[in-house]
């Protein structure tokens, strides 16, 4: 894992959530890095912080939600640190964001068109043919006829609007763009055309992609390397066909047996037993001791930092130096 | 259909019941915590515990007319006394009986048919639910001052029931639009698939499984139609509508006014029924935006709380 | 037919259509037509297709919450629209329940978990009386996996997580003596690990209580973990049926082939095909004749605009409604049924 020109560098960040009943840290201390024109999918369930993470490195984040500590170097600056304006520069021309929801996040009484000229004149001062010819460009790239830049979301297929929003998304063509589960939404069919279409897209322009998912399979073949979370932390972060081959962590081994498949012999999984943690009052230790079927005293009360494998980062005593 | 996992956003979920206690635990606490909320429950606790204990609270017989006339506030007087020679508190401790009474129960009546119309409009559909909204629309377009002064003009006084009516007539619809609304988000919602699914009937799924979660709304509703009456009473009570010997703040607002009280240096006549009148119907707005605050998380104001 | 298995459910020519627009419109949505489904004793039948494909629309009309517009509903061979007074609904309604996909809003937020239960039992099983009603829906919850049963009947739903309220849903399903339970996509909305769990009991349930499920997902792996038949719907008809790992091997119709490749299957070797299809699932608002998956099959030959092609059987047990498609079948082709060429 050695830092050649990364072009995002989390460090230890973690962000609180401000409840009526105390603080609620979502995300604990977590560190990652992309590399220039990588595909780093996030995986995990709900509540495991993932999509807070992900906020949290765009800088979206609001009230009651925020940065406690840590930092996110992007292109060597620290974007914790950058105010609205600072952000305003960067925001859409060195990196972007893809919604989970195209029907949530696209406008719906604006065509296509209107939205992607919004965007392109929120972030720089393109003269109009300009906007017009990089819209229609733009479009093309995703594979949408530019003359839907005259429609309204809601006259365009599911698939086709989550490939508008990837789009705009790619209007300025940005060095990293981050994408909270954009093809959750679609159907089987629509979610493979559309993970082709991203990876051909980071094949042609290089751009480098943090893709948030729940669905692991759904990135087995897409990422380049694999970050697991589990409870507000990263659990296990490696290269993707290691992870698959041989995953470490008792929980990655868990989610490992809990998707059934269509091919080779039938066999009884038993997913993992018991649900995700309380986050106001997380267990002491290591965070999966609970659910563990390997755990050991140790676990109860040490917390295992992220120990360094050959092939992966894993945060469980079972691969301690010691072990 | 977009399928999707639920992710929890963020623990800050806030469910419909939130105790053990249930339903009315988790409203009496939210309530509770709520700084609007207790402004508006002190507010028209004070009128209520004013009404209740009128005979006990008013230094005199209201109606009496004994004192003399335009005097300014005095240990003896509080609030001075009208033209007509009565004590101004007295009359204004035993008017709230009559406003508070009109404010609840033509909120109450209006918020009963806001619910039955909009509630059947949305679970009976088709042709019921176009039929029904062309009446809700009807009544929501009716301008009601000058129907105010047409049925004053008409009824030549009247009583307390054509007050009543006129205010019901004139303020169910509002409510019975936003109901239609969340009745018919409501509708399709899993368990009531699954109510209809066991086997249950149409009024007891309407009864028992829609309107309880309808509970926050509906009572926003009553507030926000109590509110109205308060203010359509005093309206209509002032030009004259209902029975104006009655005893109530719009009544003394009336004689006020036709004894030209503020002319006639006896200004507190004017005010503080006044004064009484914005203050409940205040208080009511402040439960208002307290209950749809508690109904919709989204409408809280951010209190950061620094550890 | 002369199955091995008796049947419980037998659908003949179903259909459903629903009026888009306001009262005059004249545009017509085609959510079901013309189905024939099938399902046997202690049998559990994956119902698979996309959104569009008009699956929930099936359970729904199982479930008798909407009436079709055209074909009929056996089961055990008395027909539903001869059900009229409500005992007889009402006794259908318990041998026939439903699970529903979301978790969060299957349960009503106000009441307790144990309400749908105590009420299910209440009007289905109404010899009980209030005390027998709490023991037998403690012991429905323990069934189902929510030990210790009293303890949760005393919850409300958000002191539940996602799984623990599908089991009540399943809860609810079974509080009367079910035979067969219409489960729509219990898991979807479930997170990747709690799945199996439901999955597995829905399993346990078949085997220990002997209910047949109609399972209706657009996940296949999951339908291959826990089905014995598979029917693949494609915008509302059915394309292809059969015994699940035929199914999966042999795929007839050339929708069931783009479904499994488009699945993503992570222990299969690392591919990434050419095919890319941009095309959604057509919503189906007044099709004429021909194949509805003809705009999107690389297989489709004039005749498939033409004739809107019938299911077929062409491996034993296994059926598929496709022109092109091969038959496998060694006995004689009926006269009638055509034999196609593929290409």
């Amino acid at each position: 894992m050695i830092a050649t020109a990364s072009v995002l560098d989390v460090r230890n960040l973690s962000v609180d959530y401000m409840t009526s009943r105390g603080a609620v840290r979502a995300v604990d201390s977590v560190s990652l890095e992309v590399a220039k024109g990588e595909f780093l999918g996030i995986v995990g369930e709900s509540g495991c912080g993932k999509s807070t993470l992900l906020f949290a490195i765009a800088r979206l984040l609001s009230p009651p939600a925020e940065i406690a500590s840590g930092s996110v170097l992007f292109k060597g600056r620290d974007m914790v640190t950058l105010g609205e304006t600072e952000l305003r520069h960067i925001r859409w021309h060195d990196y972007s964001v893809v919604m989970q929801s195209a029907m949530n996040a696209l406008n719906p009484v604006m065509t296509i068109g209107a939205q992607l000229k919004d965007a392109i004149e929120a972030h720089d001062n393109m003269p109009a043919q300009r906007v017009r010819a990089r819209s229609e460009e733009v479009m093309r790239l995703v594979g949408i006829d530019p003359l839907h830049l005259k429609s309204y979301p809601h006259q365009l297929s599911g698939g086709m609007r989550q490939r508008a929003m990837i789009a705009m998304a790619l209007v300025f063509t940005p060095e990293l763009v981050i994408m909270d589960e954009p093809t959750s939404a679609l159907d089987v069919v629509a979610q493979r055309s559309l993970m082709l279409q991203i990876k051909e897209l980071q094949r042609r322009i290089g751009f480098a992609a943090v893709f948030v998912t729940h669905d692991m399979s759904l990135v087995s073949h897409f990422s380049d390397r694999l970050a697991v979370m589990y409870a507000g932390q990263v659990v296990e972060i490696g290269a993707t066909r290691m992870m698959f081959e041989d995953p470490k962590h008792p929980y990655t081994k868990g989610l490992m047996q809990s998707f059934p498949s269509i091919s080779g012999p039938k066999q009884r999984l038993v997913g993992i037993a018991g649900s995700p943690p309380d986050l106001l009052r997380p267990p002491s230790g290591c965070r999966f001791h609970p659910r563990c079927p390997s755990v050991m005293t140790r676990c109860l009360t040490e917390e295992p930092p992220l120990y360094v494998r050959p092939d992966a980062l894993v945060k469980c005593h079972l691969y301690s130096d010691d072990a | 259909m977009a399928v999707r996992i639920i992710t929890d956003q963020a623990p800050v979920e806030t469910p419909m019941v939130s105790s053990q206690s249930g339903v009315v635990g988790t409203l009496a606490r939210a309530l509770v915590s709520n700084r609007k909320a207790l402004a508006g429950i002190v507010v028209v606790g004070i009128f209520a515990v004013v009404s209740i204990f009128a005979g006990v609270i008013a230094p005199y017989d209201p109606n009496a007319i004994q004192f003399e006339p335009i005097l300014g506030p005095s240990r003896a007087h509080l609030l001075g006394t009208t033209g007509n020679g009565q004590d101004i508190f007295s009359q204004l401790v035993w008017g709230t009986r009559q406003s508070l009474f009109l404010a609840l129960v033509a909120g109450l009546m209006a918020t009963v048919i806001a619910v039955v119309v909009g509630v059947s409009a949305a679970y009976l559909g088709g042709l019921w639910d176009h039929v029904l909204n062309l009446f809700t629309d009807v009544f929501l377009v009716i301008p009601t001052l000058p129907l105010m002064i047409v049925v004053a003009a008409y009824a030549k006084g009247g009583g307390i029931l054509v007050l009543i009516a006129v205010i019901v007539i004139t303020g169910w619809s509002y409510g019975a639009r936003q109901l239609r609304s969340q009745a018919l988000s409501l509708r399709n919602r899993e368990f009531l698939e699954a109510a209809r699914a066991r086997g249950e009937r149409s009024f007891y799924i309407i009864v028992f499984e829609i309107l309880p979660n309808m509970t926050s709304l509906i009572v926003a509703i009553f507030l926000g139609a109590a509110l109205y009456a308060v203010l359509a009473a005093a309206g209509l009570q002032f030009i004259g509508l209902g029975d104006s010997n009655d005893l109530s703040w719009g009544t003394m607002l009336h004689w006020a006014q036709n004894n030209g009280a503020l002319l006639a240096g006896s200004p507190l006549w004017v005010l503080a029924p006044g004064f009484c009148i914005a203050a409940l119907g205040a208080a009511f707005a402040l439960l208002n935006y307290a209950f749809d605050e508690i109904g919709n998380p989204a409408l809280r104001p951010v209190r950061r709380t620094r550890t | 037919m002369t199955p091995e298995k008796p049947l419980l459910l037998e659908t003949s020519g179903l259909t459903k259509h629903f009026r888009l627009g306001g009262i005059f419109s004249k545009r017509i949505l085609h959510a079901v037509d013309d189905v024939v489904l099938t399902v046997g004793e202690q049998e559990i039948v994956a119902l698979v297709g996309e959104s569009g494909s008009g699956k929930s629309t099936i359970a729904r009309l199982i479930a008798g919450v909407y009436k079709p517009t055209g074909g009929e509903i056996f089961f055990r061979g008395r027909p539903l629209s001869q059900m009229r007074n409500r005992s007889e609904v009402l006794e259908y309604r318990g041998r026939v329940p439903m699970v529903f996909q979301d978790p969060y809003g299957s349960l009503s937020p106000m009441y307790r978990v144990s309400h749908g239960v105590l009420r299910a039992l209440k009007l289905h099983r109404p010899t009980l009386d209030k005390a027998a009603r709490v023991q037998v829906a403690a012991e429905l919850f323990e069934s189902v996996g929510l030990a210790p049963g009293a303890e949760f009947l005393g919850k409300y739903p958000y002191e539940l997580s996602g799984g623990q309220r599908q089991r009540v849903g399943f809860a609810q399903a079974l509080a009367c003596n079910p035979e067969l339970i219409l489960a729509d996509e219990p898991v979807s909305m479930l997170d990747v690990s709690v799945r199996i769990g439901i999955l597995n009991l829905m399993a346990t349930l078949r085997r220990e209580l002997r209910v047949s499920f109609l399972y209706i997902t657009h996940d296949i792996a999951s339908a291959r973990y826990v089905a014995d038949r598979l029917v693949v719907m494609y915008a509302g008809k059915i394309a292809e049926s059969g015994p699940v790992e035929d199914v999966l091997a042999h795929p007839k119709h050339p929708y069931t082939q783009l479904l499994l490749s488009a699945v993503p299957d992570p222990r299969a070797p690392v591919s990434l095909p050419a095919t890319s299809s941009v095309a959604e699932p057509p919503r189906v608002v007044d099709p004429g004749e021909g194949c509805r998956f003809r705009q999107r099959c690389p297989y489709a030959i004039e005749e498939c605009a033409l004739v809107t092609p019938r299911l077929r059987t062409l491996r034993p047990e296994h059926k598929a409604a496709c022109h092109v498609a091969v038959s496998e079948m060694e006995a004689a082709i009926p006269a009638g049924e055509r034999a196609a060429t593929s290409r």
